[in-house]
């Protein structure tokens, strides 16, 4: 397929032609192509075993593939060493080594298969919530973790690694995004971006506008929203009327899909899709996976206050972690050797993060001003110069009070 | 995110409670008075105002079942049913929209943003519509809305959680702009911005929430139903430590920071009073210019960006109306102008007790 026309140029004739040439590479109707499937896809049942073809929840055009065994086995090992990172960082905030930390336990299929499903020049765009799939997608642990430490308010370079810097403003990032993958195709580059928000974060007025601008310049993006059910404390139910988040993107003219969020196989084979077919010029897609928080918001978060133990107990027995182990054991793709490899690896990432997080590097009162501008303005050095001699002041009395 | 405040974390608040027990302490030992907590107080307010009016409406993020990320709201929900205090949609331009809206239809909406910097998306609301709405119909619509914003420093929390936004509010006519200091101000004067048929952006310091006073919250409240005109807050600043050597000016989170400096500096031997101005719009010029005039030298006290803010709007106004009283330029102890920092560089930030005291041994003084 050509490169579809970018903006004023579109014509009525082009969006229709480029809706219709998508749904017949496929065989289906353009409103099968836009609605998700049924359901959610789930190639693996709760108990890790695969269900048979007609069971996955898949459809004519939406059928899905088994990535390959090399590929699980690699993602497995991503998924267990993210575990043990959620698990570490959340230690070191109750340790006070870090200011908070906001956990993706119980989602980091999804945080995994996000970052595998990209290409070397891709691009993402997390949230606070994202930093596993930050850390998989090749970003140094202790870089990451330098936002919630404290030190600066971000960490690492996102131009270097082609990862947005983990935004806490809800779906601002998503625009960026878009325009990352609008600037990529003005240059003719082959890059794809995954955006990444939350459930609660779609209801934003930025989740639409991002939606419908990937939309009508037919930009390779593919949005993918982690539905954990809460928003802090509100629930789904309370967040939209929607039959599902993914149908939101039929509105704007861009195929969605449901995906078991904690259903390692499908993420992978669902994701790896949908960045194929945003290569390949079908434009944007949209991608909800169902998941759930295990733990709380954040640490300063009472997660008793808004939902039930027995919900949380339901999501334990969908953990997949466990799923993804059991199916890979079963299939012999796993065995004590291998096991053994990745307990070394996901401890020698602990070790990583607490050394890394341990260290105490005293923070650079300087760097305030540092990087406002990229020239300095006279006030800005005027104000430096001040603090630096209170400082300097402070130096002395405290020595003179010492002596 | 969130970063709620831990009662450890608001480190200099000491100074507010020691100032208001100092002088509600033999009253309170004699009352047996309890210690009230800003939060408390906040939530008090909220729940008789509800009592009060049916118009009344609560909602934001988080703010029904979970009592709000600062639980301010704790337990309205529970009392006054889900059509008084609920939860929206995650979507802040959406709260601030529909609040107006409901305020054209006679209701008087409070509203929750959830952090000072996550108000950012309401702006367009509240700037172009909320702001606006009474002189565009030339005084047809009221907006009777209360905007409340946990806001400021001294919380560590992490990007995005502790902008000092109050200036670009008091920037746009047509909003008021309160900033209580005190346990007694957080009841009363978020019962006046309620009552106010002009809309009230209501910052709510959040190192201040876990700091508390002892007060007798059931005769403020009385003295506030009775209407007693003494209890009015808006435009009215209070001196909250008298002195003779110089003024400082402060509010909200400033105010606690302004005490402790007044307070050492007195060990020294210099008498300084302090202004809490309580409203930031409407101003109270008057209280202002005769303790500056009385002291004749003034320091403005304030955590926003110095520049093109609200300090900067007070020690012009202290020029201009003072300036043949004044022994001294009027100096500002403020924020720097650079985007509010992590956790860890936040104490080289704020202004502090030593950057007040600095500011003060400038003001020119002889011999
Ligand atoms: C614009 C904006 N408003 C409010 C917040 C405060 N806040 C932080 S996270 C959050 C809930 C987000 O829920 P969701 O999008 O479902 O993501 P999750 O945290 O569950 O991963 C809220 C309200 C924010 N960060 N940004």
């Amino acid at each position: 397929m050509g490169t579809p026309p970018i903006g004023a140029d579109a014509r009525e004739e082009d969006r229709a032609a480029y809706l219709d040439e998508t749904a017949r590479k496929f065989g289906i109707s353009v409103e099968d192509y836009l609605l998700p499937t049924d359901g959610s896809i789930r190639i693996l049942d709760e108990t890790g075993a695969l269900r048979p073809v007609g069971e996955q929840g898949t459809a004519p055009g939406h059928e899905y593939p088994l990535p390959e065994a090399g590929d699980l086995l690699e993602a497995y090992e991503a998924l267990v060493v993210g575990r043990r990172v959620n698990d570490q960082n959340s230690a070191l905030v109750r340790q006070g080594r870090m200011a908070v930390y906001p956990s993706s336990h119980g989602q980091e299929a999804c945080q995994v298969a996000a970052a595998l499903c990209l290409g070397a020049d891709d691009w993402m765009f997390p949230t606070y919530r994202d930093s596993v799939a930050v850390m998989t997608k090749g970003i140094d642990p202790v870089e990451t973790m330098t936002l919630f430490r404290g030190d600066w308010h971000g960490g690492y370079d996102p131009k270097k690694y082609k990862v947005g810097i983990q935004s806490t403003p809800l779906t601002t990032q998503l625009l960026h995004g878009v325009g990352v993958a609008h600037a990529a195709k003005l240059r003719g580059e082959d890059t794809v971006v995954l955006a990444m928000c939350g459930d609660g974060a779609t209801s934003e007025g930025d989740f639409h506008e991002a939606l419908n601008f990937a939309a009508v310049f037919k930009l390779p993006v593919v949005f993918f929203v982690q539905n954990n059910q809460y928003a802090i404390s509100v629930p789904l139910a309370h967040q939209t009327a929607a039959p599902s988040l993914a149908h939101k993107a039929v509105g704007y003219g861009m195929a969605g899909e449901r995906v078991d969020g904690n259903d390692l196989v499908a993420l992978l084979a669902v994701l790896r899709r949908a960045v194929r077919l945003a290569r390949d010029g079908h434009g944007p897609l949209l991608v909800e996976a169902h998941t759930y928080r295990m733990q709380a918001h954040t640490n300063a978060d009472d997660a008793t206050r808004y939902r039930q133990d027995a919900e949380v107990q339901e999501w334990l027995a969908k953990d997949p972690v466990t799923r993804m182990r059991a199916y890979l054991r079963s299939e012999s793709v796993l065995d004590d050797a291998g096991e053994a490899r990745i307990a070394e690896a996901a401890e020698a990432m602990a070790t990583r993060l607490r050394d890394g997080l341990n260290e105490d590097v005293a923070p650079d009162p300087e760097d305030l001003f540092r990087y406002v501008f990229t020239e300095p303005t006279t006030q800005l050095q005027e104000q430096r110069a001040r603090l630096v001699d209170e400082l300097a002041r402070d130096a002395a009395t405290e020595t003179e009070g010492t002596r | 995110m969130t970063v709620t405040t831990s009662s450890d974390a608001n480190g200099n608040v000491s100074a507010a409670t020691a100032r208001a027990s100092e002088r509600a302490a033999e009253h309170a030992e004699a009352a047996q008075l309890q210690p009230v907590t800003f939060a408390k107080a906040l939530n008090t307010a909220l729940a008789d105002a509800l009592e009060a009016s049916d118009d009344v409406v609560l909602f934001g993020e988080d703010i029904g079942t979970l009592g709000g990320v600062f639980r301010i709201t704790d337990g309205l929900t529970d009392r006054f049913g889900e059509h008084r205090c609920f939860d929206t949609p995650l979507a802040e331009s959406g709260i601030a929209g529909m609040a107006a809206g409901m305020a054209m239809n006679g209701m008087r909406p409070v509203i929750e943003m959830q952090f000072d910097a996550f108000a950012y998306p309401a702006l367009e609301q509240i700037f172009s519509h909320i702001a606006k709405m009474h002189n565009r119909t030339r005084g047809g619509l009221k907006m009777p809305i209360v905007i409340r914003i946990p806001y400021a420093g001294g919380i560590g929390g992490v990007e995005h959680h502790c902008d000092s936004s109050e200036s670009y509010y008091a920037h746009t006519p047509g909003l008021k702009v309160y900033a209580p200091a005190t346990v007694a101000d957080a009841y009363r004067m978020l019962r006046e911005a309620i009552d106010s048929d002009d809309p009230v952006v209501f910052f709510e310091p959040k190192k201040l929430y876990w700091s508390k006073d002892r007060l007798d919250l059931d005769a403020l409240r009385a003295s506030y139903d009775d209407g007693a005109p003494a209890s009015r807050s808006e435009g009215k600043a209070v001196i909250a430590r008298e002195g003779s050597d110089a003024t400082l000016v402060a509010y909200g989170p400033s105010v606690p920071t302004a005490l402790a400096a007044a307070a050492a500096a007195a060990e020294e031997g210099r008498s300084i009073e302090v202004v809490d101005l309580r409203t930031i719009v409407p101003l109270d010029d008057a209280t202002i210019t005769a303790s500056v005039r009385k002291t004749g030298r003034a320091v403005v006290v304030a955590e926003t960006p110095g520049f093109a803010s609200v300090a900067s709007e007070l020690v012009a106004r202290i020029q201009e109306r003072c300036f043949h009283s004044l022994a001294a330029p009027v100096l500002r102890v403020t924020g720097f102008d650079v985007p509010f920092p992590a956790p860890k560089l936040e104490e080289f930030f704020l202004p502090s007790v030593d950057r007040i005291l600095d500011a003060v041994d400038e003001l020119q003084w002889e011999g």
